[in-house]
């Protein structure tokens, strides 16, 4: 085939082609800029870099519509209108990402693309699902599929342990030195199961990837689907022209979204993400990206009928709830008998893991209105849950909040001075607060559970919620009504709590807290 | 310009390599030739001996504390890890051995010494030698729960005998009287009302005890009562375990109201010729590790002597101390002591007035008396109490205390350093804010330090520090 060329094209001399066309070469800069800086954001757990590269993930397509950035959403809307989905190929790392694992097999194998004709119904399928998913209140489930939360999934999970891990390395040299310039993480695995969908997901995209370049954008991602339909209109585009093109084929066999028939020279303007690389590798000078000379070959009819919603994910959610109070009392007991019995100097005593309490209503951090407010706009990327200093935040595993944050307090509490989920959330499922604001927003109000305080349970003086309490909700009272001065409880006034947690982290029950926090449906300001 | 090759280049370089190596060289050659070099090895058979005059042993006036023991693999400083860990025995062993060849003859242990673990310890490291070669000094440390008994007492004296492979105590000590909320009380239940003072008394007699004395911290008026009975004939002290350094000798009242400046329960004893043991000529480390302008004025008068043998001649000078008691944890530190007492060069007067002094300047730094004893460990409720403790005193000490407001243009720095330091000395469900204030540590300091209060205080001021972001 290449012999067919008028011109001395050799190998050699096309790959200068390709490297020097202007449009990949911008795009690959652009989009690994664009991949590094996001893949940072989301690995900083310092808190510094969202202040400069934090509009990186609000410009992420869905994030935006589920936050209603229309200004946001109408720009990449533009975008695409006139470049095509360039969106997919620079700005979304999920995308990029699978350009890289790509071509990694393409250093071993060329030329390994082949067209194969779009699976619309399918496309839409998948959209129509992701809408009534979304209609239904599974946002999380509905997240599963979203392709920048993915990507912040794979990196909070898997990439972050890794980073943190080499954070830690440098910490311990610092430590050494006598320098505080490092400090150490904890190393932890939020949630198991989202952990597994990290795995899943990096899996499932980088095999198609590898295999196939693009499948996920074109077959499953539902922003590839709507940006793909605004691309047929777009201004500008890789068009063939027939009179030049030889018919070589080295356009489709280099098109990892395998959007050119080299048939009928058409080009699926759904599926191309306009990433440049066929205009590299056409000897002739067939292939421009530019405005729209003929009319676009009018696509198959779009818009398979969708599927309904509900059928996929209404089961109960798990109804095992423990009744842990008797256990925890018992427990509590033993291990203060233990310590009793000949007195020797030293050591640590044993702090038993927190279990944490059954929540009837979860708890989700201050700014973010209502637990429907979080259910509805939540992208599930866990850029908050990497985030969070006082290892609150974590991945919800119940179905209808799946994977979302929700609140924990077993390994710090909601710290007055800390608004950082609030800040870097892209989607305002998390809406940004001042700090003065912070402490007057009740997302919940501590309970108290009797059988398992410590003055109750072995006798000794306590009041550790009392004495942190960072609104003066706790008051003390006597145990017994007739010994004013005898050993104190602690009682709460829901009006002054906040539900910063404070009380439950500090509290010396293990591994139940005797005081712990219940969630609001609707946080309340004052 | 010359063009330099390769050669040249490398024929320079060298040269000033020399050059400066002879520099340093030169400056390391002391300037005084009869100075001793501070890594010198430690002299044999110079150690300096005090006499007993009651049972008439020749006692080195270095004695070895079994408290603070060398424990295997927890990679970093032992008392910041409260203890916790294997001891070491094999480490042990060299230690002692090393300590018998320079001419230590005593080792104080007790029963509740790392986590219950010192005696048996000490008992294999001394097994290995002979009997006459040494004395051995171990406590009564009747506490709490079954051994306040009679028979709870008298089962531990003879566990730590079986402990220590041995059939009698050379010293022995009650240990630590004048502590809790009611002293007399305290000292009456563990010693008087169960008889177990007249069980020593008689166990002296048939010979299994040597030496029969007290170790002392807190409440003046016990030591009085006892030094008392000892003027009346009541009981007889052989031997009085005190407190004795440059900082206790006139502060440790000033530092907390319920103890006795050492230069008062030393001049007792002396005046009735009973032989005082010290212990924490070194406060624990904290007089090793004093803050950089006063290292400074040490050095500056004995520039190759460490900052600890300062503690120890002062605590060795007094005539009628017996000798002294240190916790060697590494060999390092044993070889330092063992060249302050090989032998010993007592404090001039001169000397003794800048010791004096820099005491001043240490009581003024408002540390917390911490001696990382831990006697108050383990807390019921996980609280690594001597770690908290010490990450604090380490901050003023090394000028890391963000204390002066957020004016203060190192703040920010402090701030850092201090948040930072907490938690790598401190996993952070063992800090201060987990503590919930049962007090049942109080009564266990012998600095008679107010835990839980301490505690609220630290807590509080790095609350502050945090919201301070």
């Amino acid at each position: 085939m290449e012999n067919a060329s008028p011109k001395p094209a050799g190998r050699s001399a096309r790959k200068r082609r390709q490297r020097r066309h202007p449009l990949y070469r911008v795009r690959t800069i652009l989009a690994t800029l664009f991949f590094l800086c996001i893949t940072a954001l989301l690995l900083d757990f310092s808190g510094t870099l969202h202040a400069y590269l934090g509009w990186m993930a609000r410009v992420q397509f869905l994030p935006a519509v589920m936050a209603l950035h229309v200004g946001i959403i109408v720009g990449l809307l533009v975008l695409t209108l006139v470049f095509g989905r360039i969106y997919c190929s620079v700005i979304c790392p999920l995308g990029v990402m699978q350009d890289g694992v790509s071509r990694l097999h393409s250093l071993t194998r060329k030329h390994r693309f082949s067209y194969s004709p779009a699976k619309t119904w399918l496309r839409w399928g998948v959209v129509a699902v992701f809408v009534g998913l979304l209609v239904a209140g599974f946002t999380g489930v509905a997240a599963l599929l979203a392709p920048y939360s993915s990507y912040g999934r794979i990196v909070q999970n898997l990439l972050q342990p890794v980073y943190i891990g080499a954070n830690n390395l440098l910490a311990r040299a610092a430590e050494h030195y006598d320098s505080y310039a490092f400090y150490t993480q904890d190393v932890w695995i939020r949630s198991g199961l989202v952990f597994a969908v990290a795995v899943v997901s990096l899996l499932v995209v980088g095999v198609l990837a590898y295999r196939n370049g693009r499948t996920y954008c074109n077959t499953l991602c539902p922003v590839g689907t709507v940006l793909g339909f605004f691309a047929r209109f777009s201004l500008f585009k890789v068009h063939i022209d027939k009179d030049d093109c030889v018919s070589c084929g080295l356009c489709t066999k280099n098109c990892k979204a395998a959007a050119i028939d080299p048939v009928t020279h058409d080009i699926d303007y759904t599926r191309c993400v306009t990433c440049g690389t066929c205009l590299g590798h056409c000897a002739h000078h067939a292939m421009h990206y530019s405005r729209l000379r003929k009319p676009a070959p009018k696509l198959a009819a779009a818009g398979a009928p969708a599927p309904s919603a509900s059928d996929s994910a209404t089961a109960a959610p798990d109804a095992g709830r423990r009744t842990f109070l008797v256990a925890a009392a018992l427990a509590t007991s033993a291990a203060a008998l233990a310590q009793e019995k000949k007195k020797v100097d030293g050591g640590l005593a044993v702090i038993e893991d927190k279990q944490l309490p059954a929540r009837t209503t979860p708890l989700t951090p201050p700014g973010s209105l209502s637990v429907r407010n979080m259910n509805q706009h939540c992208t599930a990327c866990q850029l908050c849950v990497g985030q969070c200093p006082n290892h609150v935040l974590r991945p919800s595993t119940s179905l209808d909040s799946f994977m979302q944050p929700v609140m924990q307090f077993d390994r710090g509490f909601c710290r007055p001075e800390c608004t950082r989920c609030s800040e870097v959330c892209p989607t305002d499922a998390i809406r940004p607060i001042s700090l003065d604001l912070k402490s007057a927003i009740h997302i919940g109000h501590a309970v108290w559970v009797r059988d398992n305080c410590v003055p109750v349970t072995n006798g000794h003086a306590c009041g550790n919620c009392e004495r942190h309490c960072p609104t003066g909700a706790i008051l003390m009272v006597p145990l017994k009504s007739d010994e004013p001065d005898g050993l104190q409880i602690p009682t709460v006034d829901e009006m002054r709590c906040i539900g910063c947690g404070a009380c439950e982290y500090v509290c010396p029950s293990r591994p139940f807290s005797a005081i712990y926090v219940e969630g609001h449906e609707q946080h309340r300001f004052d | 310009m010359k063009p330099i090759n390769r050669r040249d280049f490398l024929k320079t370089l060298g040269g000033a390599a020399l050059a400066s190596s002879a520099l340093l060289a030169a400056c390391k050659r002391p300037a005084d030739p009869t100075e001793p070099d501070s890594d010198a090895e430690p002299a044999k058979g110079k150690m300096t001996y005090r006499h007993n005059p009651n049972s008439g042993d020749r006692v080195s006036l270095l004695g070895y504390g079994m408290m603070r023991l060398p424990v295997v693999d927890n990679g970093g400083d032992p008392l910041a890890n409260a203890g916790d860990g294997e001891i070491d025995q094999e480490m042990v062993n060299r230690q002692v051995d090393y300590a018998l060849e320079h001419g230590v003859n005593y080792f104080d242990t007790a029963l509740t010494y790392c986590r219950g673990l010192s005696e048996r310890a000490t008992g294999i490291a001394l097994a290995r030698h002979p009997r006459s070669s040494y004395f051995i000094a171990t406590k009564m440390s009747n506490f709490g729960g079954d051994s306040r008994t009679r028979q709870g007492s008298i089962e531990m004296f003879e566990n730590s005998l079986r402990e220590l492979q041995t059939d009698y105590i050379d010293y022995l000590l009650l240990h630590s009287v004048g502590g809790g909320s009611d002293p007399q009380a305290e000292f009456n239940s563990r010693y008087m009302d169960n008889g177990v003072l007249d069980y020593l008394v008689d166990q002296k007699r048939r010979g299994r005890i040597r030496n029969l004395g007290f170790s002392f911290h807190g409440d003046v008026r016990i030591f009085d009562m006892l030094l008392d009975w000892h003027d009346q004939g009541l009981y007889h002290w052989d031997f009085v375990q005190i407190e004795l350094n440059y900082l206790d000798w006139k502060f440790a009242n000033e530092i907390n109201r319920g103890n006795v400046d050492a230069v008062y329960l030393y001049g007792e004893l002396h005046k009735r010729g009973i032989p005082a043991v010290v212990m924490e000529p070194l406060l624990g480390g904290r007089l090793a590790k004093v803050p950089d302008a006063i290292v400074r004025k040490m050095k500056e008068r004995e520039p190759a002597n460490s900052v600890a043998s300062w503690a120890f001649r002062f605590a060795g000078t007094p005539e009628g101390v017996l000798c002294v008691l240190s916790g060697m944890t590494y060999m390092e530190h044993l070889r330092d002591n063992l060249r302050s007492y090989c032998p010993l060069k007592p404090i001039t007067d001169a000397e003794n007035a800048l010791l004096l002094d820099i005491a001043n300047d240490i009581y003024n730094l408002r540390t917390i008396p911490c001696n990382e004893c831990n006697y108050c460990m383990p807390c019921p409720y996980g609280i690594n109490i001597p770690g908290i403790f010490s990450h604090y005193n380490r901050c003023i000490k090394e000028g890391n205390m963000p204390n002066k407001g957020r004016l203060d243009p190192d703040y920010a720095r402090a701030r850092h350093a201090y948040l930072v330091g907490y938690d790598r000395s401190v996993p952070r469900l063992r800090q201060a804010d987990h503590c919930i204030g049962c007090r049942q540590c109080v009564d266990h300091c012998p600095q008679r330090i107010n835990i839980p209060r301490e505690m609220k205080r630290i807590d509080e001021f790095v609350d502050t520090l945090k919201r301070e972001a």
